[in-house]
């Protein structure tokens, strides 16, 4: 990456302790942060290709069952809710470590990580149940390209899960000092992304209704 | 133009841009991410209620897709702190945004998404 490259030669780019603890760059703004901010610029293609696979597959299936035979909104509303509640746990646990204050910034990332995994069983009971109506990834388009967009989805918040377990883990092993509250930001910056991801999701997939499947009435 | 005075230049040219605004800006209090949570949950249960309302017929999706943006540009902004870090943040972020919206919308264009739906 180009823009991660400008941080150069002169020693004084490699002072310590300039950026609230991180090195100073020719940029001014730290390297993992921007690298964080990269990956998720070019997760923005991963999930529009996925997104948009699903939309133009939309109402192309010539077998059922359809979005609106399977989905049920009012229990993925709950599921919406609390991943956006989630958001608010992981800034809370920045502001935290920010503060100083190691044992909220634990209780936080904990109660972050009981949300996004309180997700994740919503998406298997979903999924389950789904099955059990006999959509499978294999029945029709539909199918296909939800279980796809949404499995995607669920490995981005399982993999947060683990790095918020994992957070708390050092800090409860006094290994995240507050002088390194940027790696729980760059940490956040993962996890607020898989939110807004899951808010673009929910309304393209669920709450935008799919035309009628093709050769039914 | 001497070497030093081009040097000065340089420095003075980076200073001017570390110094932009919304560098390193103050981040909001616990009391306004709250805040701001709440206007989310409730942006949210508005959506959920749109979904229901069958008269907005084809009016629907263009508010649900605009209550999205609203949320989206809500938790990038001040979740992400975008709103409050610097610019250079907000470019890489919107740089692959934008990649994403004009490859899809050429990849929607090729497939007709936009025309009457072809049937095979």
């Amino acid at each position: 990456m180009t823009v991660v490259a400008a941080e150069t030669a002169t020693p004084e780019a490699h002072d310590v302790g300039a950026h609230g603890g991180h090195p100073a760059t020719n940029t001014g703004v730290s390297n993992d942060k921007l690298a964080m901010w990269a990956f998720l610029g070019s997760e923005c293609l991963l999930f529009g290709a996925l997104i948009s696979t699903y939309f133009l597959y939309r109402g192309r299936s010539i077998v059922g069952p359809s979005p609106k035979q399977v989905y049920d909104i009012p229990y993925t509303s709950v599921s919406s809710f609390v991943l956006l509640m989630s958001s608010l746990t992981m800034v809370l646990a920045l502001s935290a470590i920010q503060r100083g204050d190691q044992r909220r910034l634990r209780i936080w990332l904990i109660a972050t990580a009981m949300l996004g995994a309180t997700f994740i069983g919503g998406q298997v009971y979903e999924f389950t149940s789904f099955i059990r109506e006999g959509l499978t990834l294999k029945t029709n388009l539909f199918g296909s390209s939800f279980f796809v967009l949404t499995g995607f989805h669920g490995v981005h918040v399982t993999v947060g899960i683990l790095m918020l377990l994992s957070l708390a883990n050092l800090s409860a092993r006094g290994k995240l000092p507050q002088a390194k509250s940027e790696v729980i930001e760059i940490a956040g910056l993962y996890w607020h992304f898989v939110d807004v991801v899951w808010i673009v999701i929910f309304t393209v997939v669920y709450l935008i209704p799919s035309p009628a499947l093709h050769g039914h009435v | 133009m001497s070497t030093e005075t081009s040097h000065a230049d340089a420095s003075s040219a980076v200073e001017a841009h570390l110094s932009e605004p919304g560098e390193h800006g103050a981040h909001p209090t616990d009391a306004k991410y709250i805040k701001i949570a709440m206007i989310l949950a409730a942006i949210t249960a508005v959506e959920v209620g749109v979904s229901y309302i069958k008269r907005l017929g084809a009016g629907g999706p263009p508010i649900l897709l605009i209550l999205a943006a609203i949320k989206f540009g809500m938790v990038a902004a001040y979740f992400m702190h975008l709103k409050f870090d610097h610019v250079w943040l907000r470019r890489v972020f919107l740089t692959g945004i934008i990649l994403a919206a004009i490859v899809y919308t050429i990849v929607f264009l090729m497939f007709g998404v936009f025309q009457n739906r072809i049937h095979a």
